[in-house]
C-alpha cells in the first residue's frame, strides 16, 4: 500500500466552510452523477419520452374541436400548455427519485464528505434538468408534425423551452423538500399529485379563462403556472417577452429562495 | 480550497468522547459513552447487534447529531466544526455506502472529484485504488454483481481517496468469508503502518483481539468494559482446558492431578469421562501432562477452548448476548451474518 505519506491531523489546512467556488464545483460532480446514473438507467427517461408524445396528442384531439371549433386553431393554445403542463409535472420525479436515492447507503458517504451540504441536492435537481429538456424539444416536435408554427420563430421556441425548463427546476426544489421530507418514494408521488393537479389544471394551460367562474378566474390568473404558459404563448406566437416571462422568473426564484434553505435544513436534520 | 491554518497541539488523542447519548424515542440508543482513542492505533468497540456501535461510529462521523455529550476528532468538536472533522475522517459503514447504480470506477472518480481532485488526478486515484484492493478486473461492471467482499473493498477504498488520519470502519468483516476476511485484515494493519488510526466496530471477540491495540466493550449503549485484548481477556476469565480420560473410573484420580498441578478447582462434566479447568498459566500443562503419564492415566481428548464473546458479555455483563438468540454460535461462523 502506498500510503506512505498520510498527512497528520496537525499539519493538514483546514476550515469550517465550504467556500462559494467548492460548493459550485461539488454540485456540478454530483450532477455529473446523477448523468451517469441517466446512462446507466435509460428506462427512466419512459417517462418523459412517453408522457409529452401521449399528452399531446390526446389533448389536442380530445379538446380541440370544443375549446377552439377545430384542432388546427387549438394548437397555439395547447402546446404551450401541455409543455408547462408536462415539463412541470416531470418535476415531481426529480422528489420522487430523490427520496429513493436517499435510502441508499451512498448518501451516508456524502454526508461524511466535506462537501458543501446542498450539493447532492443540487446536483441531483441540476441533472433532471436533462429530462425536462428532453420532455420540452418532444412536445415541440409533437406540436410540429401535428401542425403547430411557432409565429415567433426558432429563437423563441428555444427562449421559451429555457424559460419552462429554469422554472421546472425551481418547482422542482418543492417537490425535492417532500421528498426529503418524506418516509417513502410512493407518499411523495402521492402528496406531490396533490399539489401540482389542481395547480396545472386550475390554470389557463387548456382553456380560455373567461369561460370560468368568477371566483375561479381570481385564482386562475395569480396562478403563477398561468404566467409561465402566458410566457410561452406570447413568445411561440409573437416572439416578445412580456410581463409574464418576468413574473414567471420572479415566481421560480422566490420558490428557490424558500424551498432550497427548507430542504437543505430538512436533510441535514434527517438521520 | 484552503485559506485558514489550524495548527493542533492535542494530536494525540484522535477520538476523545464524553458522554455521549443518542435517543429514538423511547430507546436511548447510546447512553452516555465515553471513548478515547490515541493517534495511531487501531481501537476496536465491541459489542452485539443493538449495543449503539453503529450509532455511536455515526455520531463521531458526523451523521448523527448526539443529543448529549461532547466528541472531538483530534480536537475538533464534531458539533461546532463538522466540515473540519470531515476533512479528517473516512467512513466505511457497515452497509457498504457505494453507489449501486454506478461501475467502481465511476464511484471512485466521483467520490475524488467531490474532494477535490481534478478530472486526471482523480481518474488515475481511482485506478491506483482499484489495482491495490484487487477490483482492477470488475472496473467496469455494474455494482449489482459484486460480490459483499468486493463491495467492502470498494468501500474501503472509496474511504482511502483522501488519505484521512482517521478512519472509521463499521462492522468491517460482517457477513465475509474466512478468506476475505483475512484480507480485510490484513489492510487494516498495513493502513495503521501508514500512520491512519482505525477505529472499528465488531462483533467478534477474536478480530478485536487479532487487530485492536485496545478494546471498548459496549452493551446496551453503555461502555462496560476498556482495555488492551489481553486486560479484556484477563477480565473475563482465561482459557479452559478440556480433557477425557480413556477409562471412565480414572476421572477422578485425573482429577485430583488437574487441581493439584495447576493449582485451580476443576470441574466434571456430565460427559462420561470429562474434566474441565481454568487454563491461566498454559506451562502448567506440561507438568499436567507428565503428572498423568506418571501416574499411568491414559487421556483420549485434550483442548484448549477460547473464551467467546457469549461468555465476555456473561462475564461483564451478567446477561449473555441477547441478540442472534438463534445463531449463537455466529462467534465462530462469522459468514452467518449476512450484512
Amino acid at each position: 500500500m502506498n500510503h506512505a505519506g498520510i498527512p497528520s491531523a496537525a499539519t493538514m489546512r483546514l476550515k469550517n466552510r465550504p467556500s462559494f467556488y467548492q460548493t459550485i464545483r461539488n454540485s456540478l460532480t454530483m450532477a455529473y452523477r446523477g448523468l451517469l446514473k441517466i446512462r446507466h438507467t435509460p428506462e427512466q427517461l419512459f417517462d418523459v419520452t412517453l408522457q409529452p408524445i401521449l399528452f399531446t396528442l390526446m389533448f389536442t384531439y380530445i379538446f380541440g374541436g370544443a375549446i377552439s371549433g377545430d384542432v388546427h386553431s387549438y394548437l397555439p393554445v395547447i402546446i404551450p400548455g401541455i409543455l408547462v403542463q408536462t415539463v412541470i409535472g416531470t418535476s415531481i420525479v426529480t422528489g420522487v427519485q430523490l427520496r429513493e436515492d436517499m435510502d441508499k447507503g451512498v448518501f451516508d458517504r456524502f454526508k461524511s464528505l466535506p462537501i458543501a451540504r446542498i450539493a447532492p441536492l443540487a446536483g441531483a435537481l441540476l441533472a433532471d434538468t436533462v429530462r425536462y429538456a428532453i420532455a420540452t424539444v418532444l412536445t415541440f416536435i409533437m406540436g410540429y408534425l401535428m401542425g403547430f408554427r411557432a409565429e415567433g420563430g426558432l429563437g423563441s421556441v428555444a427562449i421559451a423551452g429555457l424559460l419552462v425548463i429554469v422554472c421546472s427546476w425551481g418547482v422542482s426544489w418543492i417537490f425535492a423538500f417532500f421528498g426529503v421530507l418524506a418516509r417513502s418514494a410512493s407518499s411523495v408521488q402521492g402528496i406531490s399529485m396533490i399539489i401540482l393537479f389542481p395547480l396545472t389544471f386550475l390554470s389557463n394551460a387548456f382553456v380560455p379563462v373567461d369561460t370560468m367562474p368568477d371566483w375561479l378566474q381570481w385564482f386562475v390568473n395569480i396562478n403563477p403556472i398561468s404566467h409561465l404558459v402566458s410566457a410561452v404563448r406570447e413568445l411561440t406566437g409573437a416572439g416578445t417577452f412580456g410581463q409574464d416571462v418576468a413574473i414567471s422568473l420572479a415566481g421560480a426564484a422566490i420558490i428557490v429562495a424558500v424551498f432550497a434553505p427548507l430542504t437543505v435544513r430538512a436533510y441535514m436534520r434527517k438521520a | 480550497m484552503v485559506k485558514e491554518n489550524k495548527t493542533l497541539g492535542r494530536g494525540e488523542w484522535a477520538v476523545e468522547a464524553r458522554g455521549l447519548v443518542k435517543t429514538f424515542g423511547d430507546n436511548r440508543a447510546v447512553d452516555g459513552v465515553d471513548l478515547q482513542v490515541r493517534a495511531g492505533t487501531i481501537y476496536a468497540v465491541l459489542g452485539p447487534n443493538g449495543a449503539g456501535k453503529t450509532t455511536t461510529i455515526r455520531m463521531l462521523a458526523t451523521l448523527l447529531r448526539p443529543d448529549a455529550g461532547s466528541a472531538s476528532i483530534f480536537g475538533y468538536d464534531v458539533k461546532k466544526e463538522p466540515q473540519i472533522v470531515r476533512q479528517l475522517i473516512g467512513v466505511t459503514g457497515q452497509y457498504a455506502s457505494v453507489d449501486e447504480s454506478l461501475s467502481a470506477t465511476e464511484n471512485l472518480i466521483i467520490f475524488s472529484r467531490l474532494l477535490g481532485l481534478g478530472r486526471g488526478e482523480a481518474r488515475r486515484k481511482a485506478s491506483e485504488l482499484l489495482e491495490e484492493f484487487g477490483l482492477t478486473e470488475a472496473a467496469k461492471r455494474p455494482l449489482k454483481n459484486f460480490s459483499g467482499g468486493m463491495r467492502r473493498r470498494l468501500d474501503l477504498a472509496a474511504s482511502l481517496i483522501a488519505q484521512p488520519p482517521l478512519i472509521f470502519l463499521d462492522e468491517p468483516t460482517t457477513g465475509l468469508d474466512p478468506r476475505t476476511r483475512a484480507q480485510m485484515w490484513e489492510t487494516i494493519r498495513r493502513l495503521v503502518k501508514t500512520g491512519s488510526t482505525v477505529l472499528l466496530t465488531t462483533q467478534y471477540l477474536d478480530e478485536a483481539d487479532q487487530l485492536a491495540d485496545r478494546i471498548a466493550v459496549i452493551d446496551r449503549g453503555h461502555v462496560v468494559a476498556e482495555g488492551t485484548a489481553d486486560e479484556l481477556k484477563a477480565s473475563v476469565g482465561t482459557s479452559s482446558l478440556h480433557l477425557r480420560v480413556q477409562r471412565a473410573h480414572e476421572v477422578d484420580g485425573a482429577k485430583r492431578l488437574v487441581e493439584h498441578t495447576l493449582g485451580v478447582k476443576a470441574a466434571l462434566s456430565a460427559e462420561a469421562g470429562k474434566i474441565t479447568a481454568p487454563m491461566s498459566d498454559a506451562d502448567k500443562v506440561t507438568d499436567l501432562l507428565i503428572a498423568l503419564r506418571t501416574a499411568g492415566i491414559h487421556l483420549a481428548e485434550i483442548s484448549v477452548l477460547k473464551p467467546t464473546l457469549d461468555e465476555v458479555f456473561l462475564t461483564i455483563t451478567g446477561h449473555g448476548v441477547k441478540e442472534n438468540e438463534n445463531s449463537a454460535s455466529h462467534e465462530a461462523e462469522p459468514e452467518e451474518v449476512l450484512a
